[in-house]
């Protein structure tokens, strides 16, 4: 009898507390992450994934955040914010994550917050302009893209050189687009610009033709664009068509001027770019060590180059969680929401830490990226003349 | 006025397309009675077929949009073989789901087929405009124009001049009569689903290398479809291409002078109006359809 147990239940058992040991141990750190996968801005939504992956794949080959690998749940919400919140309810509820990276467009990141506050878990906004975000006094949210305002200030510095005396607005209708003509127009009207025409489309329209025959009619010398990539080149080339003859500035970061360059050809020539990553010349950026590497493994893996720009948002955002986590020592929501004030991070874009925003008591964090201006000449991307030392 | 004279040639090179849409459309409708939710999918197809011969097998770009015009034409014909013609007699309602799945299964199967980063069709026209007064368009956008007058001529004079548009006719008006005529009624539909699903993807064919190509571009396709078809009248030819012109020029005109915002709501607004003062559409015969 005694025999049969040393040589049957002993070493069974010990196998199973080896087996379970070795599964705690790598049981994985869920991170949930909603991204626009279809639907009109599908394009960017899954540049962010890939971002993403590449930012979970390094911190895995170092070894995970305290020993525990990192996965990613990912889930679409399909460029639609009624599916934004829904997504952000099935991964917080089904799939027990404990800290979210999403939602992409404004308008998603706002339906998906009311969520937030419900489960209480923290969410860190990767793409998102719209100032609402931070200042509706949701204490979950922590972003690391500019808000429109931000933006707005990091272009002011090269007005003088610009020389903008009247701009017109072109924007998609939603809270992004609305939040940035705003933002833009306000800093301008501070320096005695004129505001001509104000046109929106709607995030799927096509034909752009009556927005640009109006603001060709509105005579202004600068055209601002705030849109997805794929709209961009649609008001591109028909601006071209319509011969709207005007200096044009995208905001928001999400026109990817190598996929401009591809789609629309030469009517993206002399268009000027506000960006936050800069895979043209990575020397330039805040951590030149860092976005080379990223560049380098993003086209080893075959993602498509013009999606850098928008990819770099996904990495910023999940290396952001894995620290506040590392910070944290643990994977639950309230700790996460914790360390994430205590975060100190170079990311692709530069410095990561958050600042209070909005209402006193509920703040929002909000990071203070850095922004950067590129023109397409030559069907390249260029630092614009006036930035060329 | 140069602003108007713009506006109104932008509307009626849309109104072109939305009328090519509203005219395969019209024809499913008024025969089969069917609410063809897949309609939009056809436009999708045309081009992503369109794109796949033009830039993938780098076929001439003409010979591309025959392509794809074929493609959607074959599909369109299998679709009504496959799916429809076992639910002849059932109720609306099932057709109805079926065509609702039909519309998910082929979107989600597009997007997996083609992912959803956006394609653009490369085409051989100049990108220059032609400037013609106060007013400029792009040489691909007149090509396109041209195409869907050709298009629209050649559906006219099917329908109209030639014995299978007799017989089409006939099968629209009264099913029954028809077969007694010695009409065979289930070739005239199937016709009749390949005809107006190789017009939305002409149409498809015809706006993807202006616009751009992405898997979910059928909904607003399909929604200007039916606004069309409700505008000129359940089928009805002539009120179907009128109505497309109009919807077309009523939304440019509307975005250019109401604001741009509200560019869909204005020719939603028409509709309703429509609907109020001609429950049949702007351009309908009583007791026509069946």
């Amino acid at each position: 009898m005694r025999r049969w147990v040393l040589t049957w239940i002993a070493p069974t058992s010990l196998a199973l507390v080896i087996v379970s040991a070795g599964v705690a141990q790598q049981d994985p750190i869920k991170i949930g992450v909603i991204a626009p996968l279809s639907g009109p801005v599908a394009a960017s939504g899954n540049y962010v994934r890939m971002g993403a992956e590449i930012a979970r794949d390094w911190i895995n080959a170092r070894g995970g955040v305290h020993g525990r690998r990192v996965a990613l749940l990912v889930e679409d919400n399909k460029s639609d914010p009624k599916e934004a919140a829904g997504a952000a309810e099935k991964l917080i509820a089904r799939g027990q994550v404990p800290v979210l990276m999403g939602a992409w467009g404004s308008s998603m990141t706002l339906a998906a917050m009311p969520k937030l506050e419900e489960y209480g878990v923290p969410m860190v906004v990767e793409t998102s302009s719209a100032a609402s975000i931070t200042k509706r006094g949701n204490p979950w949210v922590f972003r690391i893209s500019p808000p429109s305002e931000m933006e707005a200030l990091g272009l002011e510095k090269y007005l003088g050189a610009l020389g903008i005396r009247q701009a017109d607005f072109m924007a998609v209708n939603t809270d992004w687009g609305r939040g940035a003509v705003t933002a833009f127009g306000d800093m301008l009207r501070r320096h005695n610009a004129g505001i001509g025409a104000v046109e929106f489309m709607d995030q799927a329209a096509t034909d752009m033709n009556a927005q640009l025959t109006k603001i060709r009619s509105a005579g202004g010398d600068t055209l601002f664009l705030t849109t997805s990539v794929e709209q961009i080149t649609l008001v591109l080339k028909q601006a071209q068509e319509l011969r709207v003859a005007r200096r044009i500035i995208t905001t928001g970061g999400s026109s990817s001027p190598s996929q401009l360059v591809k789609q629309a050809g030469a009517a993206a020539e002399d268009s000027y770019h506000i960006v936050f990553f800069m895979p043209w010349f990575p020397e330039a950026m805040p951590d030149p060590n860092l976005a080379k590497a990223f560049v380098d493994e993003w086209t080893r893996r075959g993602n498509p180059f013009e999606g850098l720009t928008e990819g770099f948002r996904g990495h910023d955002g999940i290396a952001t969680i894995a620290e506040a986590i590392r910070i944290a020592s643990r994977a639950e929501p309230q700790a996460i929401r914790e360390a994430l004030w205590k975060v100190s991070l170079m990311g692709l874009n530069g410095p990561i830490k958050f600042e209070k925003d909005g209402p006193a008591g509920r703040e929002s964090g909000q990071s203070r990226p850095s922004i950067f201006l590129v023109q397409i000449k030559g069907g390249k991307a260029a630092l614009p003349a006036f930035l060329r030392k | 006025m140069e602003a108007f004279l713009q506006h109104l040639l932008n509307g009626l090179l849309l109104g072109g397309t939305y009328a090519l849409l509203g005219i395969g459309l019209t024809l499913i409708f008024g025969l089969r009675n069917v609410v063809y939710f897949a309609h939009g999918e056809f436009y999708t197809l045309g081009a992503y077929l369109t794109f796949a011969a033009a830039s993938l097998l780098r076929v001439n770009f003409v010979l591309a949009i025959a392509v794809a015009i074929l493609g959607g034409s074959l599909l369109g014909a299998l679709c009504e073989r496959v799916l429809l013609r076992p639910l002849r007699g059932e109720s609306i309602d099932t057709t109805m789901l079926v065509m609702i799945g039909l519309w998910i299964a082929t979107q989600n199967g597009e997007l997996l087929a083609w992912g959803g980063v956006a394609k653009s069709i490369p085409h051989p026209f100049p990108t220059a405009p032609i400037v013609i007064g106060p007013v400029s368009v792009a040489p691909l956008r007149l090509f396109v124009l041209a195409a869907v007058l050709v298009l629209i001529a050649g559906s006219h004079v099917l329908i109209h001049r030639t014995r299978l548009g007799v017989a089409m006719r006939a099968t629209f008006q009264d099913r029954e009569t028809a077969a007694l005529m010695g009409i065979d009624v289930g070739g005239i539909h199937t016709l009749t689903f390949a005809f107006g699903s190789g017009l939305a993807a002409a149409a498809g064919a015809l706006l993807g290398p202006i616009f751009l190509v992405y898997p979910s571009m059928g909904d607003l396709a399909a929604l200007k479809a039916f606004s069309v078809v409700i505008l000129g009248g359940l089928g009805n030819f002539a009120g179907a291409t009128l109505g497309g012109v109009i919807l077309g020029i009523a939304e440019e005109l509307g975005a250019g002078y109401v604001s741009s915002g509200y560019r869909d709501a204005v020719g939603f607004v028409i509709i309703i109006l429509v609907l109020l003062v001609r429950p049949s559409g702007l351009f309908a015969r009583a007791g026509r359809v069946g």
